[in-house]
């Protein structure tokens, strides 16, 4: 049973410039995937005004029925979001991960546009075998 | 007046010890500053072969002063007049001060007696770097090439520097080579020197 079931990036104005699935549970088309997308944007925009709490930085989760959705947002405002199976842990450290390779293989790459979608082949690499070292974590336990 | 009192303190420069120079920079400072010198580049040119010959200029002036440093610093201002001299210069004493670590490999080519290979798993300046596809065999280590071409150019082994994506089995990543082509000037001498 795949932990993570899918994997978002979106950029500063909502627009999604990665998207992965893992495992078969929660696969969408294109189009799902970008709704989805500017859709999380709006909420957590609109969250961050609603917040009772002073400094609100927006929803970092969102736990479901069928599926928990754990948001991190980078301080130039990409946000980068898993949807994996409720309960699953260390969600939190697997994102600051994924960030990490962000910033080393999309960003550090000279032939990434800004704002455009992620199309770089070292970041493809490490990500997944970041995702199956955070798999192969949760099956030994 | 600024450097005024420190000119007075070394009177004589030659008597002033050279540094050791910095051991280390911040990788990230690097990468970012090599992927503007890609960017910049790429707005200045309209294809890949000339991008490719720019970046390897770029590295030509570098490897020019770090022939004449290194001479001066770690082989007490003699540099090597071989051909395998200078090539094990570069393969060790340059790759280790530019890159902290001596080349993966150093081999003569076996197709021709003229051309030798220095070939790295994993370049530096390739490390974060992901070649979209449409730009086909282009690679970044043109800048290691040139840097290599200028060491050895002001060495006087005047050669054709060009680096390659060899493909590695059972490796999802290529490794990079370094191709060096020497002139054949270089050669007859080196055969006269016996």
């Amino acid at each position: 049973m795949a932990a993570v079931y899918s994997l978002f990036i979106i950029n500063k104005s909502g627009g999604l410039i990665f998207y992965k699935d893992y495992g078969s549970s929660g696969r969408m088309d294109t189009n799902d995937s970008l709704r989805v997308a500017s859709l999380w944007h709006s909420m957590h925009a609109i969250s961050q005004q609603l917040s009772p709490t002073v400094g609100c930085s927006g929803i970092e989760l969102l736990e479901a029925d069928t599926f928990d959705l754990h948001c991190f947002q980078s301080l130039t405002g990409t946000k980068f979001f898993v949807v994996s199976e409720p309960g699953t842990q260390h969600m939190e450290a697997l994102l600051k991960v994924i960030y990490e390779l962000y910033t080393d293989y999309v960003l550090k790459n000279p032939f990434y546009e800004m704002e455009m979608p992620i199309r770089c082949e070292l970041f493809d690499l490490n990500l997944s075998q970041a995702v199956q070292k955070d798999r192969v974590a949760l099956l030994g336990r | 007046m600024i450097g005024v009192g420190k000119a007075k303190q070394y009177s004589n420069v030659l008597d002033k010890p050279l540094s050791k120079g910095k051991q280390e920079v911040s990788l990230s400072a690097f990468s970012f500053l090599f992927s503007e010198l890609v960017q910049y580049n790429q707005t200045q040119v309209d294809n890949i072969a000339e991008l490719e010959r720019r970046l390897e200029d770029a590295g030509y002036s570098v490897g020019a002063r770090v022939l004449e440093l290194l001479c001066h610093r770690e082989k007490g201002n003699r540099r090597e007049t071989r051909l395998l001299g200078i090539l094990s210069f570069v393969h060790s004493t340059v790759w280790k001060v530019l890159f902290g670590k001596v080349a993966d490999s150093l081999e003569k080519g076996t197709e021709h007696e003229d051309e030798y290979m220095i070939s790295e798993k994993e370049l530096l300046v390739n490390r974060f770097i992901s070649i979209p596809k449409d730009m086909g065999t282009f690679n970044c280590g043109a800048f290691v090439a040139g840097i290599v071409r200028g060491v050895l150019d002001g060495a006087g082994f005047p050669a054709v520097v060009t680096a390659h994506f060899v493909p590695v089995e059972g490796q999802q990543r290529p490794r990079t080579t370094i191709l060096i082509k020497f002139a054949e000037e270089v050669l007859r001498r080196e055969a006269r020197l016996g």
